[in-house]
């Protein structure tokens, strides 16, 4: 094969490796492609109450399962004095709070963030029992209501063609309060709530059904109780209806926390128990969403990434990952245009102190110390030392033009130029060493030459790297730099002419 | 890229140079130095002191080496070597584009001078050959050794086309054929020196006759010299052929497919190899007014058998084919 074969064959490999990791992290991570975008995220506080007797106390709350649209940041108890642990019970997750010794009025937090990720479906429960306890409706006394259960049942099928249909039915009629076979069930279970009564009857009518507590997340609610939904089963899935409207389906921004079972509390040696819960949504950046989801489950393309770095060195990196782009605008401007820098990478190093510094202060910084080395320089080389020496001489004088700098213009009030200490030392000794050969050699007109094409590239790249957009996805999709090392490597098979080029060969063609 | 030269006029289609034949940088580094010059070959080309030897075994006139520093040399040492010589050349070994190289044409006093009349002393020459020996001038910074040469004594034919300067004849080598040549001589606006760009005139030489065909200053087209107002048409390299065929024969000699040979003519041995190059740079098309790409790949086109071809029949073959005006 041949070797630009090779280059295709090998960047479209790379390219499509970087590209599929990134939308992989975008779709399924949740990592956003474009900066500045938000996710709300929900804070639900549940707080359990109730009044100890003085003994032992022992209080039972059942937490949320894992729900494939509801994401699950994180969780924290509070408990003051409280003996605390999550217990599995029949597969359910259970919070107990437990005390040798509790009176007056206790209150238990438990605190979730959750993160809606819209689309998905709510998954099958295959544990739920679908087996139906016919209500005890013998007694004599019952013989209305039981009559009145079986109209609403026989009128609901007779309007329905299936179970979901019929549920509909059902539910709507249960809700319409001119009905009088509902209002004389509902006079007779006067303590019942809605869901119960609703669920009594789907039992008489032998469907399967349970009830679902759960809270609708609405920003800035305090004391919220739960709500229930029903879910009933049609012979082949469970289908949740929402018990007042009758629509089948889980309400948007429904948060599930209990799926069938059964009490949602369970307090021992304390009376007056309750569970009240409040809810607040916060906007977090998007990335910050999809670092917490993915961090609990330990995605191995996040886990082995940069980001389990100290924040420290992640800051560092988001630098570094910085420098290939750089190094593609002078790969760009060198293959492509045909600029003369002077240092083939030094402009990429400028560039990055131009982060630091802001754009003005370092070409200011830069071109002074250029020229007072430079000055420096051309004493230092009638004093007939030798080269290294020299240039650790004109290391030293930028050191110190770098503090005279600092120093001065702090004392001028001009704290940017304080950034000086940015600047690669080494660096730019080397730069100033080879200027004034170059000054020496092919005169001033030269250095000139040299200095604007270096800094316009430095320029140039210092404006790409800081894109924000460039930014973005450099930190946060370092695969991308496969995509870019790919493109690098075709760039490199270029064979045409250069922009200066066209100007150069003019002659040729007349 | 010259900045004055690209304010000066406007841009060419890129398509009309690609069907000139035109030799861009890009398409020379990839399709010509990858494809046909190893790597392991280059330090024959690269370092001076190599090439010197190299071409003692096979044979070609050289400029003669009077001294070699392999480290740095004491002051004494140095002015052991260069205290007899009245005329000597101090060079990198591996310097490029024509940096570091120091050239003294007489004595005044105890002062050297240069060739521009400026003088310089012992202790400028040292500081020169210490510089040199740091790695100031090679390529990476990298320590280096000194060289000194004879001065050649030129030949005489050029005196009235060139000013200050050494003037001297680049000849590309594309796999032992040669393919294109020019004369650089140098002027009062290029300081001496004979880098086209720093405004010296390039004068495209016909390879069947050694006669001028074309010149260039600054990229305009020029038929007298700016100092001396020597018109280029009389210009005629004496000696050709033995010229083209040192040339031609340096191919053997480094291996290197795609060469550019830098050649000056000493009054009484004749050409001289100076140095020859791994990257030859692309003004040679500038100089001679043509594209360099066609005849490449009239040359790549050939078969084994042609490419077999010894010196004699190179030469041959390249002084009918590539004449100045062959075939339009």
């Amino acid at each position: 094969m041949s070797p630009r074969a090779q280059v295709y064959i090998l960047a479209a490999l790379l390219a499509l490796m970087g590209a599929g990791l990134t939308i992989y992290k975008n779709v399924e991570l949740g990592f956003p492609l474009l900066p500045g975008e938000y996710r709300t995220v929900w804070t639900i506080e549940a707080k359990v109450h109730f009044n100890a007797d003085g003994g032992p106390v022992k209080a039972a709350l059942t937490l949320p399962r894992a729900q494939r649209n509801m994401e699950v940041l994180g969780e924290t108890f509070s408990s003051s004095g409280y003996g605390f642990n999550v217990i599995r019970e029949d597969d359910e997750y259970r919070a107990v709070w437990a005390k040798r010794q509790a009176s007056g009025v206790q209150s238990l937090f438990y605190q979730l963030d959750v993160h809606q990720t819209p689309g998905a479906a709510l998954e099958q429960p295959l544990d739920l029992s679908t087996k139906v306890v016919a209500p005890l409706l013998g007694a004599r006394e019952q013989e209305a209501v039981r009559q009145a259960i079986f109209s609403l049942v026989g009128t609901a099928r007779e309007r329905s063609s299936d179970t979901r249909t019929f549920t509909s039915e059902l539910l709507t009629a249960l809700g319409d309060n001119r009905n009088q076979d509902r209002n004389l069930i509902f006079g007779y279970y006067k303590d019942r709530s809605f869901v119960d009564v609703a669920l009594l009857v789907l039992a008489a009518a032998d469907i399967p059904a349970h009830r679902i507590r759960g809270l609708y997340l609405e920003d800035d609610r305090r004391r919220l109780d739960p709500e229930d939904l029903l879910e009933i089963y049609d012979g082949k899935r469970w289908v949740v209806f929402e018990p007042l409207s009758g629509s089948p389906g889980v309400p948007k921004n429904f948060f599930i926390w209990q799926r069938g079972g059964k009490s949602l509390l369970d307090v021992e040696g304390g009376r007056d128990s309750g569970v009240t819960f409040s809810v607040i949504s916060n906007d977090v950046p998007a990335r910050d969403v999809a670092m917490l989801s993915t961090s609990q489950e330990k995605e191995a393309l996040v886990d082995f990434s940069i980001y389990s770095l100290p924040i420290e060195q992640q800051s560092i990196f988001k630098l570094i990952l910085l420098v290939p782009v750089g190094a593609l605008v002078v790969v760009l401007l060198r293959v492509f245009v045909g600029l003369r820098t002077s240092g083939t990478f030094m402009p990429v190093l400028l560039a990055i102190a131009f982060i630091e510094t802001q754009l003005f202060t370092g070409l200011a910084i830069f071109v002074l110390i250029l020229i007072l080395g430079l000055w420096i320089r051309f004493y230092l080389s009638r004093l007939n030392l030798l080269l290294v020496a020299r240039i650790a001489a004109v290391v030293v004088t930028v050191v110190i033009l770098m503090g005279a700098i600092s120093v001065v213009s702090y004392k001028l009030g001009i704290e940017q130029a304080l950034t000086v200490t940015f600047f690669p030392m080494i660096i730019l000794a080397w730069t100033i060493e080879r200027m004034s050969i170059v000054w020496e050699e092919d005169g001033p007109y030269e250095v000139v030459i040299q200095a604007g094409g270096s800094l316009l590239v430095a320029v140039l790249a210092w404006w790409v790297m800081t894109n924000r957009y460039i930014e973005h996805w450099t930190f946060n999709f370092p695969e991308l730099l496969l995509v870019l090392l790919g493109f690098i490597m075709i760039v490199g098979n270029y064979t045409g002419f250069r922009l200066g080029e066209l100007a150069r060969f003019r002659q040729l063609v007349r | 890229m010259q900045l004055p030269s690209f304010l000066r006029g406007g841009l060419v289609s890129p398509f009309q140079l690609r069907k000139l034949g035109v030799l861009g940088m890009n398409a020379r580094n990839v399709h010509y130095i990858a494809r046909y010059n190893d790597r392991d070959k280059y330090p024959i080309v690269d370092d001076k002191l190599n090439t010197k030897r190299q071409a003692k075994r096979y044979r070609i006139p050289v400029p003669e080496l009077i001294a070699a520093f392999e480290t740095q040399p004491s002051r004494t040492r140095v002015m052991e070597v260069i205290d007899p010589l009245e005329k000597f050349v101090i060079k990198p070994a591996r310097g490029s584009g024509g940096k570091g190289i120091l050239v003294i044409v007489g004595r005044d006093g105890d002062e050297y001078l240069k060739p521009s009349g400026s003088k310089v002393t012992a202790l400028d020459i040292q500081r020169h050959v210490s510089n040199i020996h740091s790695g100031l001038y090679s390529l990476g910074g990298k320590p280096d050794r000194v060289m000194i040469e004879a001065l050649v004594d030129f030949d005489p034919v050029f005196d009235k086309y060139s000013f200050e300067g050494v003037p001297d004849i680049r000849v590309i080598v594309f796999r032992g054929f040669p393919v294109m040549a020019m004369l650089r001589c140098s002027t009062h606006d290029s300081d001496g020196k004979a880098n086209l760009h720093q405004g010296a005139v390039g004068v495209g030489v016909d390879l069947a006759t050694g006669k001028s065909c074309h010149a260039v200053q600054r990229g305009i087209r020029i038929d007298k010299h700016p100092d001396t107002d020597m018109r280029f048409s009389d210009l005629v390299v004496p000696g050709w052929q033995e010229l083209v065929r040192l040339a031609a024969s340096c191919y053997e000699m480094t291996g290197l497919g795609y060469l550019g040979c830098d050649i000056v003519l000493d009054r009484k041995r004749g050409p001289l190899l100076l140095e020859a190059n791994a990257r030859p740079g692309l003004a040679i098309q500038i100089a001679n007014g043509v594209g360099l790409r066609t005849r490449l790949e009239h040359i790549e086109k050939m078969d084994l058998e042609q490419l077999e071809k010894n010196v004699e029949e190179r030469v041959a073959y390249s002084m009918d084919y590539f004449s100045a005006r062959p075939l339009t």
